[in-house]
C-alpha cells in the first residue's frame, strides 16, 4: 500500500505541493484530478523520487515504510510503477532491448543472459495485444516517432509487463481516440481486479465514464481541495474547476 | 568466416590495468635526438637497406623539414621530437615461436591474449615491439595459396620491385609533415600480397606495442590485394603505463586491384601515454572494394582519417569509425573519400562518445571532381555527449563538382537527457544500466555496419569502459 502524508514538495525553490494526503490500497482505483499546473505530475514524480523534486515536509510510505531515502530505481523495484505524462524518445533503444533489460533487472537475472530475452519477449507478447499494439512495436525505437496515442499504449503495456504493485498513470488517456480510452479503462479495471493499487492522474473526466473509481480527489494549487466518489468527477465535469475552489 | 567466440578476438581491459607499469627491456640499438641525415643513414645501415630505400628516406626527411606544421593539429606541440628515441631495436631476435621471445615482453602479449587468439582464429600474426617485428608467422595453408606475408623490412630485400611500385606511393610523404616524418623514420610493420583470386577468409593480424616513454613507433603496413582477391586484416595496438609519453606515427597503405575486396579493421587501445598519429590510405581499382573499420578507444591524443581513393569505375568504400574520448583526451578523426571515377560509391559512418571531459573532433572529406559521373556518397556523423564537461565538434568538408553526383550528409549531436535517465530509472534500471542502454542504443547502427565479431568485441570493450562510469550525468 502507498501512503502520502502531508507532502510538501519544492521544485526549483518554488513550493508546488503544499500538504497532500493520499492512500492507494491494493485493488483500489484512486483518481487525482485537477487543472493544469495544479501539481499532479509533481506528485507523481515526488512519489517516484525524481531528482529536483525535493520533499521539504511529510512522508511517503510503501507498505508502512518510508521510501524517501530510496532512489527512483529502488522504488520502482519495490513495486511502484510510473507511466509518465510525456515519455521521452530513446533513440536506438528498441522495445526488444528495453523490456527484457528491465524485466531481467527486476527479477535479478544477469544482464548478459541473452537467452532470457527470448523467453521474456515471448512472455510479454499477449500484454502488447491487450493495449492494442502488435509485436512490430517491439522492433521500434522506444517513443521515437510514436504518435501520442502509441506512446500512451506502450506505457500502459510496460505497466502490465513489469508487474508492479502500485501503478501510477499520469494522463494515460490523453491523445487517445475513443476506443483507446475504453481500452485504458478496461486495462485499469483488470489491474484493479488483479489486486494492484492504481493512482490515476487525469484532468479529463471522460475516462471515468468507462470505469468507476473508488476515490476521486481534486488537486488545485498543490492541495487536495475535494475528495469523494464518482460524484466529485461529475461535479467537475458539469461545473469546471473554478467552482470547486469557490464551493 | 567462422569465429565461434568472437570475444576472443580481443581480451579487453584498459591497458593500464591489464599491462600495468612498463618493465624496462634492453635495447640493442637506440637512436635518439635531433632527426638528421646521419640519424636516417644510421637506421638504414642497421637495417642493411638498399640504396634506393635510403634515398627515399632522405627525400622524406627533406620534406619533413620543408612542410609546415598542420595548423589543425591540437596538442601535438607537447611533442619534442629532438629529445625522443626514433629507432629502438629491442635485443630480441625475430622468431616464429613465442618460446623464443623473452618472458618480460612475451607476457605483455599473453596478457592481451594474442598467442591464444592466434592459435584459435588467426591465419597469420605479426607482432611488433618498439621499432621491430619480434614475432612473425603465417599458416601454411596461406603459403600454399601463394599469399606473401612478411615483415616490411624483408619485403624491401626480397621484393624490391613490388615495394618500389607501392611503398609511399599510395600515401605520398609530400601529403603532410607527419607523413614525411614517417617516410624518413619508418620501421617495422607488415607486407602482405594476396594473389589473383585468392581469398583469405580468416583474419590476419598485426599487433603493435610501445614498451616505454619518449620513443616513437613508425610501423608501415602495405597490403596489396591482386585482382578479385579478398583479405581480412586486423590491426591492434596497446602500451603499458609509463611516466611521460610516446609517439606513434604509423602508416597503412592498401591497394585493391580490379574486383578485389579488402577489409581492414583497427582496434586502437593505446594507454593514456601515447600520442597517436595515423596515416591510412587505400586505392581501389575498378569494381574493387575497401572497408575500413576503426575502433579508437585508448591514447592521449589520436589523429586518424581512413581514406580511400576510388580510382576505378564502380569501386566502392565504406568507413566505419568509432571514437571514444573518455577523460581529458582528444580524438580527432574523420574518413575521407576521393571519387575520381564514375559510378563510385562511398559510405561513412562516424560515431563518437565524449565523456568525463573528453573531446571528439570529426573532419571528414568527400571529394567528387568533375567527371566522376553518378558517384554516390553518404555520410552519417553522430556524436553522443554524456556530460557538460565533454565536447564534440564536426567539420565536414565536401567538394562536389560533378553535377550527376549524389551526396547526403547527416550530422547529429545528442546528449543523454535527465528525462531519459529518469525514465529508465523509473522502470527499475539503475543508473549504469540506464546509461549503458542509451549508449548501446546510440551505437546500435554501428554494430550493424561492422562484421559480427567486430561488433561483439566493441560491445565488450564498451561494457568494460562504462562499468565504472558511475557518477557521470
Ligand atoms: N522542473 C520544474 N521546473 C520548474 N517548474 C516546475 C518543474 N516541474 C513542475 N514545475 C511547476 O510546478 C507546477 C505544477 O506542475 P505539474 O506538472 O505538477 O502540473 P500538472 O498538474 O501535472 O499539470 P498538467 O495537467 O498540465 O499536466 C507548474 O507551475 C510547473 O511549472
Ligand atoms: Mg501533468
Amino acid at each position: 500500500m502507498l501512503e502520502v502524508k502531508d507532502l510538501h514538495v519544492t521544485v526549483e525553490e518554488k513550493e508546488i505541493l503544499k500538504g497532500v494526503n493520499l492512500k492507494v490500497e491494493p485493488g483500489k482505483l484512486v483518481v487525482v484530478m485537477g487543472p493544469n499546473a495544479g501539481g499532479k505530475s509533481t506528485l507523481a514524480y515526488a512519489i517516484m523520487g525524481r531528482e529536483g523534486y525535493e520533499v521539504t515536509k511529510g512522508d511517503i510510505l510503501f507498505n508502512g515504510e518510508s521510501i524517501l531515502e530510496l532512489g527512483p530505481d529502488e522504488r520502482s523495484r519495490l513495486g511502484i510503477f510510473l507511466s509518465v505524462q510525456e515519455p521521452p524518445p530513446l533513440p536506438g533503444v528498441k522495445g526488444s532491448l528495453l523490456v527484457p533489460a528491465v524485466i531481467k533487472k527486476r527479477r535479478g537475472i544477469p544482464m548478459d543472459d541473452k537467452f532470457a530475452d527470448i523467453k521474456i519477449l515471448r512472455e510479454v507478447r499477449p500484454k502488447l495485444e491487450l493495449v492494442g499494439l502488435d509485436s512490430s512495436y517491439m522492433g521500434r525505437e522506444v517513443n521515437v516517432g510514436f504518435s501520442g496515442g502509441e506512446k500512451k499504449r506502450f506505457e500502459l503495456f510496460q505497466a502490465l509487463a513489469y508487474d508492479p504493485k502500485i501503478v501510477i498513470l499520469d494522463e494515460p488517456d490523453s491523445g487517445l481516440d475513443v476506443d483507446g480510452v475504453k481500452m485504458v479503462a478496461r486495462v485499469i479495471d483488470d489491474m484493479r481486479k488483479n489486486g494492484k493499487g492504481v493512482l490515476l492522474i487525469t484532468h479529463n473526466p471522460r475516462l471515468l465514464h468507462f470505469i468507476t473509481p473508488d476515490e476521486v480527489n481534486v488537486l488545485i494549487d498543490g492541495k487536495i481541495v475535494m475528495t469523494g466518489g464518482l460524484e466529485v468527477a461529475e461535479f467537475v465535469e458539469t461545473h469546471g474547476y473554478d467552482k470547486v475552489v469557490t464551493r | 568466416m567462422s569465429i565461434e567466440k568472437p570475444e576472443e578476438l580481443v581480451r579487453y581491459r584498459e591497458p593500464e590495468e591489464l599491462l600495468g607499469f612498463a618493465k624496462d627491456y634492453p635495447a640493442e640499438v637506440e637512436l635518439k635526438g635531433r632527426i638528421t641525415e646521419s640519424l636516417i643513414r644510421e637506421i638504414s645501415k642497421v637495417k642493411k637497406e638498399p640504396e634506393w630505400m635510403t634515398r627515399l628516406r632522405l627525400k622524406s626527411l627533406e620534406l619533413f623539414y620543408k612542410l609546415p606544421m598542420p595548423n589543425w593539429l591540437q596538442g601535438i606541440e607537447m611533442l619534442d621530437l629532438d629529445t625522443m628515441a626514433h629507432y629502438v631495436k629491442p635485443d630480441i631476435e625475430l622468431s616464429s615461436s613465442w618460446d623464443d621471445i623473452p618472458k618480460e615482453v612475451r607476457e605483455y602479449y599473453e596478457k592481451i591474449g594474442i598467442p591464444e587468439l592466434e592459435a584459435k582464429v588467426l591465419h597469420g600474426l605479426s607482432a611488433q615491439y618498439e621499432s621491430e617485428t619480434i614475432y612473425h608467422k603465417m599458416k601454411k595453408s596461406l603459403e600454399d595459396k601463394g599469399v606473401i606475408m612478411i615483415p616490411m623490412e624483408e619485403a624491401v630485400q626480397k621484393y624490391p620491385d613490388i615495394v618500389k611500385r607501392y611503398f609511399l606511393r599510395i600515401f605520398p610523404p609530400s601529403d603532410h609533415k607527419f607523413a614525411a616524418l614517417h617516410g624518413a623514420l619508418w620501421s617495422g610493420g607488415v607486407f602482405v600480397y594476396v594473389p589473383k583470386g585468392v581469398r583469405v577468409e580468416a583474419p590476419i593480424e598485426a599487433f603493435f606495442l610501445i614498451g616505454r616513454a619518449f620513443e616513437s613507433q613508425f610501423e608501415h603496413t602495405l597490403l596489396i590485394a591482386d585482382e578479385n582477391s579478398y583479405i581480412y586484416f586486423i590491426e591492434g595496438c596497446t602500451a603499458p603505463m609509463y611516466k611521460g609519453f610516446s609517439f606513434h606515427d604509423g602508416m597503412v597503405e592498401l591497394y585493391a586491384h580490379r574486383g578485389a575486396h579488402i577489409r581492414f579493421t583497427t582496434f586502437q587501445n593505446w594507454s593514456k601515454h601515447v600520442i597517436n598519429f595515423n596515416n591510412k590510405r587505400a586505392i581501389a581499382e575498378e569494381n574493387a572494394r575497401v572497408d575500413w573499420v576503426e575502433g579508437s578507444i585508448g591514447s592521449m591524443l589520436t589523429y586518424v582519417y581512413p581514406s580511400t581513393v576510388l580510382r576505378g569505375k564502380g569501386s566502392s568504400s565504406r568507413s566505419v569509425v568509432f571514437t571514444l574520448a573518455k577523460g581529458p583526451y582528444l580524438k580527432d578523426s574523420g574518413s575521407k573519400m576521393f571519387h575520381v571515377a564514375p559510378n563510385t560509391k562511398s559510405r561513412i559512418v562516424n560515431k563518437s562518445i565524449s565523456v568525463d571531459g573528453g573531446i571528439n573532433v570529426y573532419r571528414g572529406v568527400i571529394r567528387i571532381p568533375y567527371g566522376a559521373r553518378n558517384a554516390v556518397s553518404n555520410v552519417e556523423c553522430e556524436s553522443l555527449i554524456l556530460d557538460d564537461k565533454s565536447y564534440a565538434y564536426t567539420y565536414p568538408h565536401n567538394q562536389i563538382e560533378e553535377p550527376t553526383a549524389s551526396v547526403s550528409h547527416e550530422a547529429t549531436t545528442m546528449r543523454l537527457t535527465e528525462d531519459q535517465i529518469f525514465y529508465l530509472l523509473s522502470r527499475g534500471l539503475d543508473e549504469d544500466d540506464a546509461k549503458n542502454l542509451l549508449i548501446m542504443g546510440f551505437l546500435d547502427e554501428l554494430f550493424i555496419e561492422v562484421p559480427f565479431e567486430v561488433a561483439h568485441v566493441l560491445k565488450k570493450v564498451l561494457e568494460i569502459e562504462f562499468e565504472k562510469l558511475g557518477g557521470v550525468g
